[in-house]
């Protein structure tokens, strides 16, 4: 029993780093329908941007929560910077071709990033400095958790919310929800889409950084490639709670990581990145939405 | 009588090829035409599929590893049986395993046809991205399958595959794979698919019956992806499950993209162009990578309908005269 | 621009890339010895593809320092290929090394799946090839042109189930593995082999795929069994971070590992986790082996960092190739000759078939990984190395010969 929980527990945790990069994803689907499989790889920048600053300021020498935050605010506009020049010069021209070249431009900038990565950063795995100092959990019957995973799972929460709010509640939100029905509706009500497009992709590729410095600070090794594999069962997270909503994303995900490790725990692990997909195939034969998103019938 | 004249006439031209080349290109050449001709045929295939019906397909790597393995363990059991069997009763050495090897391929191309099919029943319900990510989920599945199996090596790879497949297989698999475009394209069941592909509910409102016409451009797509994978098994003797990663779909993808969808001469050229280009690039290595999705990018947003569009290259536009719109093509 | 002319414009530009591309190839007689050197400079792998490249370049550069890069008169080129740590492109490169550049020998790979698929070309060229750390017995295999300065898989399996059984005197231990690594199955079913045989049990095997980042399914299943210590016969990319895991889950007893381990970067990830663990090497660094210790020199001021055991390997076969090749320049001038004749030529073949037969003659070379012996199957011959790791140190355990 304790086993079970312990998995369990494992998969919530897992399952939230999915959740974290599945809000990015998301998010930039619903106003662009664009699968930007380039998030992946901004949550890998993410992560080494937190590392480069962690060395630059002496916080890995240092931890404190103060450097923590100042490294984790760097990333992030780190990232959202990336994120507005990836928008501005590779996805703004396409948006008007067919979906298909939108997506092998995404592809082009995701296979940029990456060997660019390779290029920089060095190919070679780098080690992630302790900026919070990991310790144990105990949460009673031998099951443990870290408090960084605690930390991870608090966080996508809080983001969730606090994304929910904006798309709900602001302005900005408004205009966000107005393009992702209609580009050409949204304009003609005086609506800056380009605006409102970069300040979605800002805002994604800011998630996204986030999640590259927690998930660094929970499994401290990072490399140029990291992105590839999370960032594509992020997008499957996605898809699985519901592309374009937000507790969809996170619920997805914790779906996901869930299924993971029971399947590792109880199956076989070698079917691990199998599940995923088997879980996405029948999901979107039982029910195309997801598991939270509404049914739209397809216009003519 | 014309079409067997033609097939002689090409078979002619393959064996020519074939005795002739090596003499003139070293070893290292002619590899890399056997993988352009490989090439040509996935992105021929992948083009039945995403170019001229429209459906939206990242997982022919999936379909090329279960052709390759499915060819290269009919070999390794029965195929080599056979040849020996063949020479014994006297038949020479080529024409044996050059049969055995067609009948390889015809059962790989099968297998991956009837995963295919499979693959193109959810086609029926999703549409787009959705079944753009189930066509990868089921490129990983597949990878992830054979790395379990471990009758074909799981990661160590299948090693001692015949090395039958040459130029002159290659060469065939080409003309057939074009052959059956260029025909498709120009008869009734081509032009069902270019009206799904340019709008389904119209098309079905004209009472094309799209359902089976999406399976069935899975099917071929599938089949020929097998065929190819099933050459690149015995051409280069070892298969590893590595080849058939999320990249090798991308790359045959790229090459459909970059040909103009729909076109069966774009295909063929961007085949060549990409499996040459990054050879040309090797002396900058490391760059190389990063030079080609560079170029990715910069040809999707100058060109986003790829080097022809929807046209083909034929002799009468080379002679400079007013191209002619492919059938299908939208006005 | 009309779209035509466009159209047309691209097909030129493909043609002219052609042409260049047809242009660039040809081997022709030279006044230089071009040695070929293929590896995962990108890709999934790229980090053994750059420590191989590395620690080759540490060779090279003792070479120019001392001889003017120069072996018996003749200007000693490496050329570098990439094989994204893919096989079907490790055919290609190997072919265009031959070929196209016409080396003398190659040197490569890491994984014995790409080199598989490069060695039959290499034996049926005639070309001799140098695998720096390809463990899986299969690959010296293919024919006698094909060498390997490191030990084999069986033999590090049987190494570490001895060292686990008579050292520790453990019975019950658990294995995880790399599914996606041909090195990480096939060392994990000779350890298991081996440790049966020896009368130990193997309570649990699990797997995962390199890249993975989350280990604790795996790691909370292998707990539930109570291993007496876990073994990991995996590269380093991963170690580190299963230790960590590992240890927050509670799981106390010593980790065991393969050569796969040896890097700066795994204490590093793994920390403090992973003291009181082991794991089998081909060097231990803390040695005094003054040729190790010259080679560690070099390649920290090289490179700024330590090199790991695939760097060292390399090195030692680029240096291997080296001697054979100053060896056959002093005692057979005529055939050291045609070693710069045309890729192809019959003078060509009989003197790389002479640099064969002095490379597998290599007899007590001090290698920075230890003394190298070719054995008559063309492997190096070595002892391996127990490494223990003790308050982030690396400390040398034991030597166990083969």
């Amino acid at each position: 029993m304790s086993e079970f929980l312990q998995q369990l527990v494992n998969g919530i945790t897992w399952g939230s780093v999915y959740a974290l990069i599945a809000l990015g994803y998301t998010m930039v689907y619903g106003i662009l329908r664009l699968i930007n499989f380039a998030h992946g790889d901004v949550y890998m920048l993410g992560a080494f941007f937190g590392f480069y600053t962690a060395r630059a300021l002496g916080i890995a020498q240092h931890p404190s929560p103060f450097g923590a935050i100042l490294v984790l605010l760097a990333a992030m506009a780190g990232c959202g910077l990336v994120g507005y020049v990836i928008e501005r010069l590779a996805y703004k021209p396409v948006r008007r071709s067919s979906r298909l070249a939108a997506l092998i431009t995404a592809i082009g900038v995701s296979l940029l990033i990456e060997n660019a990565g390779i290029l920089l950063f060095g190919a070679d795995p780098k080690f992630f400095p302790q900026i919070i100092p990991s310790h144990n959990v105990a949460l009673g019957g031998g099951v443990t958790i870290s408090n960084q995973q605690i930390i991870i799972l608090v966080v996508s929460l809080v983001l969730m919310g606090a994304l929910r709010f904006i798309v709900l509640y602001t302005r900005v939100g408004k205009a966000m929800r107005a393009v992702s029905h209609s580009h050409t509706a949204a304009a003609l009500m005086g609506i800056s889409v380009n605006r409102i497009v970069s300040f979605t992709f800002v805002l994604g590729s800011m998630l996204a950084a986030a999640a590259g410095v927690l998930v660094a600070l929970q499994n401290p090794k990072i490399e140029p490639l990291m992105g590839i594999m999370p960032g594509l069962k992020a997008f499957v997270a996605a898809v699985l709670g519901g592309i374009g909503n937000i507790p969809g994303a996170v619920l997805g995900g914790l779906v996901m990581g869930i299924a993971e490790v029971m399947v590792v725990g109880y199956l076989s692990p070698t079917y691990r990145d199998a599940i995923a997909f088997v879980l996405l195939i029948l999901i979107l034969l039982l029910r195309p939405a997801g598991i939270l998103g509404s049914s739209a019938t397809e216009k003519v | 009588m014309r079409r067997i004249l033609w097939l002689v006439v090409v078979i002619a031209l393959l064996v020519a090829l074939d005795m002739g080349l090596p003499r003139v290109l070293n070893p290292y050449l002619l590899q890399i035409l056997v993988l352009c001709g490989i090439n040509v045929i996935l992105a021929v295939s992948l083009n039945l599929i995403n170019g001229f019906t429209g459906q939206f397909s990242i997982g022919h790597a999936g379909f090329m590893a279960i052709g390759a393995y499915t060819s290269a363990m009919f070999s390794l059991t029965v195929g080599r049986g056979w040849v020996s069997a063949l020479t014994a009763a006297g038949m020479p050495d080529a024409v044996a395993s050059g049969a055995t090897l067609l009948v390889a391929l015809l059962a790989g191309g099968a297998l991956s046809a009837v995963a295919g099919y499979l693959v193109g029943l959810p086609s029926l319900r999703l549409r787009g991205d959705y079944l753009a990510i189930v066509t990868l989920g089921f490129g990983e599945i597949i990878r992830v399958l054979i790395l379990n199996i471990d009758a074909v090596g799981g990661a160590r790879g299948l090693p001692g595959i015949p090395g039958w497949a040459d130029l002159f297989w290659v060469g065939l698999g080409v003309v057939a794979v074009i052959a059956l475009s260029r025909n498709l394209a120009h008869s009734t069941h081509g032009r069902a698919l270019f009206a799904i592909r340019d709008d389904e509910v119209a098309a079905e409102a004209l009472g094309v019956d799209t359902t089976s016409y999406k399976v069935l451009a899975f099917v071929l797509g599938a089949f020929f992806a097998g065929v190819a994978g099933g050459l690149f098994a015995h051409f280069l003797s070892y298969l590893n499950p590595n080849s058939f990663t999320f990249i090798k779909s991308i790359e045959v993808i790229a090459m459909v993209v970059l040909g103009g969808m729909g076109s069966i001469s774009g295909s063929v050229v961007a085949a060549l162009l990409l499996t040459l280009l990054p050879e040309v690039l090797r002396p900058v290595k490391e760059y190389r990578m990063v030079i080609y999705s560079l170029m990715l990018i910069v040809l999707m947003i100058t060109r986003p309908q790829g080097l022809l569009g929807t046209r083909e290259l034929s002799l009468d536009w080379l002679r400079r005269k007013r191209a002619r719109p492919a059938p299908g093509t939208s006005v | 621009m009309t779209s035509d002319t466009r159209v047309r414009l691209t097909l030129l530009w493909f043609l002219l890339v052609a042409a260049t591309f047809a242009l660039g190839c040809g081997g022709s007689a030279t006044e230089e010895l071009v040695i070929g050197e293929f590896g995962s400079l990108t890709g999934n792998d790229a980090t053994f593809g750059q420590s191989t490249k590395n620690g080759v370049q540490v060779a090279i550069d003792e070479l120019n320092a001392a001889k003017q890069g120069k072996i018996g008169g003749l200007k000693v080129r490496v050329v570098v290929e990439d094989d994204q740590g893919r096989a079907e492109e490790a055919a290609t490169v190997v072919q265009k090394l031959i070929n196209s550049d016409g080396v003398v020998a190659v040197l490569g790979e890491v994984a014995s799946s790409r080199s598989l698929a490069a060695a039959p070309l290499c034996q049926n060229a005639g070309v001799p090839m140098i695998t720096p750390s390809s463990t899986n017995p299969r690959v010296t295999q293919v024919g006698d042109y094909i060498f390997r300065m490191c030990f084999l898989d069986d033999f590090q399996g049987q190494v570490m189930a001895k060292f686990a059984s008579g050292e520790l005197k453990l019975t019950r231990v658990a294995v995880l593995k790399d599914i996606r690594q041909d090195y990480s199955v096939g060392l994990a079913q000779y350890f298991t082999e081996a440790f049966k045989q020896l009368g130990g049990t193997i309570v649990i095997e699990q797997s995962f795929s390199s890249g993975d980042q989350d280990f604790r399914a795996q790691l909370t299943a292998i707990k539930a069994k109570n291993p007496q210590a876990v073994i990991l016969p995996i590269y380093y990319t991963e170690a580190g971070l299963i230790g960590r895991q590992a240890r927050e889950l509670g799981i106390t007893v010593p980790l065991i590992g393969s050569d796969g381990w040896e890097s700066e970067q795994l204490i590093q990830i793994g920390g403090e986790a992973l003291n009181g663990c082991y794991y089998v090497n081909h060097w231990a660094l803390d040695q005094p082996d003054p040729k190790l210790q010259e080679f560690l020199t070099k390649y920290r001021t090289a490179h700024k960092s330590d090199p790991d055991a695939i760097g060292g390997l390399a090195y030692d076969a680029a240096n291997v190739l080296f001697a054979s090749l100053e060896r056959l320049a002093e005692q057979d001038p005529e055939s050291f000759k045609g070693l710069s004749s045309k890729a192809g030529t019959e003078a060509r073949r009989a003197a790389t078939k002479k640099l064969r037969d002095l490379i597998a003659t290599t007899t007590n070379y001090p290698g920075a990984t230890g003394v190298i012996t070719l054995d008559e199957n063309r492997n190096a011959s070595k002892p391996a190395v127990v490494i223990g790791i003790e308050g982030g140190k690396k400390v040398y355990k034991a030597s166990i010969s083969p």
